[in-house]
């Protein structure tokens, strides 16, 4: 090993990182921006949009079609991600990595595929309570279709779940459990490979939503052993737009295919078609080339730095601002589960969340009020909203400083 | 406070978001109608009673932010007394003002509803202040269904996470 490499795997350099983030040089109101609203997207670093703007420059045609030069390059690059997905989440074969338009539409394309073709009347799908909207809707409006029943696993207080009653409500009637890896809402570590374990015992597969956890924790879906996982692009710093459903093979096999186009086909007559093999079978279309490419290079620069680097550098900060914000009088930190990683989300005695957002603004403080798109979440802790504060793998302790001492100027305002 | 901000977080607004004036049920009132925000989960009722054309009695009830907590219990003393048309001009002047468009002639005085007209710097606020005079035109209107702020402009709150 090189002294420099040595050097880099000891320290975590915030300082040349956030250098790597043009964005972050960014003033708002005369003040340097202060991004904590990763969990809604994270930022790209130049090696992102470099790669984005290299393929239009000087790789770009249409994939998988062309004999000419110029399409065997592109393609060559689009496989190279499918690749660089595969040894990210360590799947077996490239083929289980579908490219998809984000986390949201690989939740839709299991339940329109998986669940239509296995789901009937009386059956069962088994959600928690803390899923953001995305992996309740789609579930919601295949059990209508089916006159099935979705099952919703209860919050504690503290925001998580338990073990026990998530066993007991596997029934022979429950066809397919799906559940977040990491709250976005709350920011609570789901047990997704007990889950696994729990269901695959009872034979019943399980799709693990990823998309926070993606960017902030090492995700090894052998290890996990989940049936499927989907997370997008753009909460791992690379492009918008690009998004990962990976699946087992046998079980991407048995499924009937989604959306019928150019590309998902083997042969087309009027008579009949035969379907592509995988991953194609679910790719129909153009897809977003050189968001795909740019997504490899946001692969590749996480990499460099260390999935398991970043979980601490956020753990740290999540642990610093925990410290922090728990000392101001009134605020209340709305998810503790002892399992948390990335998000810190709170409300203020007296002082509604969307006041607190707009003051933050004018400080250069971007956060998220609302909702945060998990309104039962919301209900549970009979909240309309909350502030949500959600760190990045270039935030710094002197940006959760800044943080606190903008909420002391809220509480100086309302009060 | 900077002062930008103190534009928008007037005095007289943060004494009635603080404060707020005709914040009570009505048991029996002629008409009611509740408002919704989704972009920030607000939630506000405004009870009515009227006698002809003329709104007798103003209240409301209900959480949100200090803009749409202010701009109710403000919009209940100004609309208190005047006839639905009245009313309705005023809401139109009002939201004309707080989207910075200039005033239309023969336009009705906002009187102290003007501390409002720093809302226009802030865009994503201007349905905070229009809430509770969407609701107080859907008790008017006599509209049963709940009436959401998406109406107006696109949606805030619509994905992401």
């Amino acid at each position: 090993m090189s002294t420099a490499v040595r050097e880099a795997a000891v320290a975590y350099d915030v300082a040349r990182i956030r250098r790597d983030f043009p964005i972050l040089a960014t003033e708002v109101y005369g003040k340097p921006l202060v991004y904590l609203d990763n969990a809604a997207s994270a930022q790209k670093p130049l090696a992102v949009i470099d790669a984005e703007r290299d393929v239009y420059e000087k790789c770009y045609a249409n994939i998988h079609r062309g004999v000419h030069w110029l399409s065997v390059h592109a393609t060559d690059a689009y496989d190279a991600a499918r690749e660089k997905t595969r040894r990210f989440m360590n799947a077996r074969e490239a083929h289980e990595i579908l490219f998809l338009r984000g986390t949201t539409e690989a939740v839709n394309l299991v339940a329109q595929t998986y669940g239509r073709a296995h789901v009937g009347a009386g059956d069962e799908i088994l959600i928690t309570g803390l899923e953001h909207h995305s992996n309740i809707v789609p579930w919601q409006m295949l059990c209508e279709e089916k006159g099935a029943r979705l099952s919703v696993v209860p919050l504690d207080e503290t925001g998580d779940i338990d073990l026990d009653v998530l066993e007991r409500m596997l029934t022979p009637r429950t066809k397919l459990v799906s559940v977040a890896h990491l709250s976005n809402a709350l920011g609570t570590i789901l047990p997704v490979k007990r889950i696994a374990a729990l269901a695959h015992a009872r034979g019943i597969p399980v799709l693990v939503d990823g998309a926070q956890a993606i960017p902030r924790m090492p995700v090894d879906v052998q290890d996990l052993d989940c049936d499927f996982y989907a997370f997008s692009s753009h909460k791992i710093y690379g492009p918008t737009g690009v998004g990962v459903l990976y699946g087992k093979t046998a079980l991407l096999e048995a499924m009937p295919p989604w959306q019928g186009g150019g590309d998902m086909i083997r042969s087309v007559t009027f008579e009949k078609t035969t379907f592509n093999a995988l991953p194609y079978k679910f790719e129909a279309g153009t897809p977003n080339i050189a968001g795909g490419i740019a997504f490899g290079a946001a692969l590749d620069y996480v990499s460099a730095i260390g999935l398991d680097r970043i979980a601490a550098h956020e753990h740290d900060l999540l642990a610093y601002a925990t410290g922090k914000v728990s000392a101001i009088d009134g605020l209340t930190i709305i998810g503790t589960a002892r399992e948390k990683a990335g998000v810190l989300s709170f409300v203020l005695d007296g002082v509604h969340p969307h006041d607190i957002g707009t003051v933050l603004d004018r400080e250069g403080i971007a956060i998220r009020t609302g909702h945060h798109c998990a309104q039962p979440v919301m209900d549970r802790y009979g909240l309309p909203a909350t502030a949500r504060a959600s760190f990045g793998l270039y935030n710094t302790r002197g940006e959760v400083d800044a943080l606190v001492a903008a909420i002391h100027k809220v509480i100086g305002m309302f009060r | 406070m900077s002062s930008d901000l103190r534009d928008l977080y007037q005095e007289v607004i943060l004494d009635h978001s603080k404060k707020p004036r005709n914040f009570h049920a009505m048991p029996d009132p002629d008409r009611k109608a509740e408002g919704y925000n989704p972009l920030c989960g607000d939630r506000e009722t405004v009870f009515l009673d009227l006698e002809g054309e003329v709104l007798k009695d103003v209240s409301f009830q209900g959480a949100g932010c200090a803009i749409s907590t202010a701009s109710a219990s403000m919009m209940t003393e100004s609309v208190k007394g005047k006839t639905r048309a009245e009313a309705d001009a005023l809401f139109e002047r009002f939201h004309d003002l707080i989207t910075g468009k200039p005033e239309a002639a023969g336009s009705p005085d906002l009187g102290k509803l003007t501390v409002f007209s720093g809302v226009r710097e802030y865009p994503v606020r201007v349905k905070c202040a229009t809430l509770p005079w969407h609701t107080l035109k859907a008790a008017l209107d006599g509209e049963g269904a709940p009436v959401s702020t998406e109406s107006e402009g696109p949606a805030a709150e619509s994905g992401g996470a």
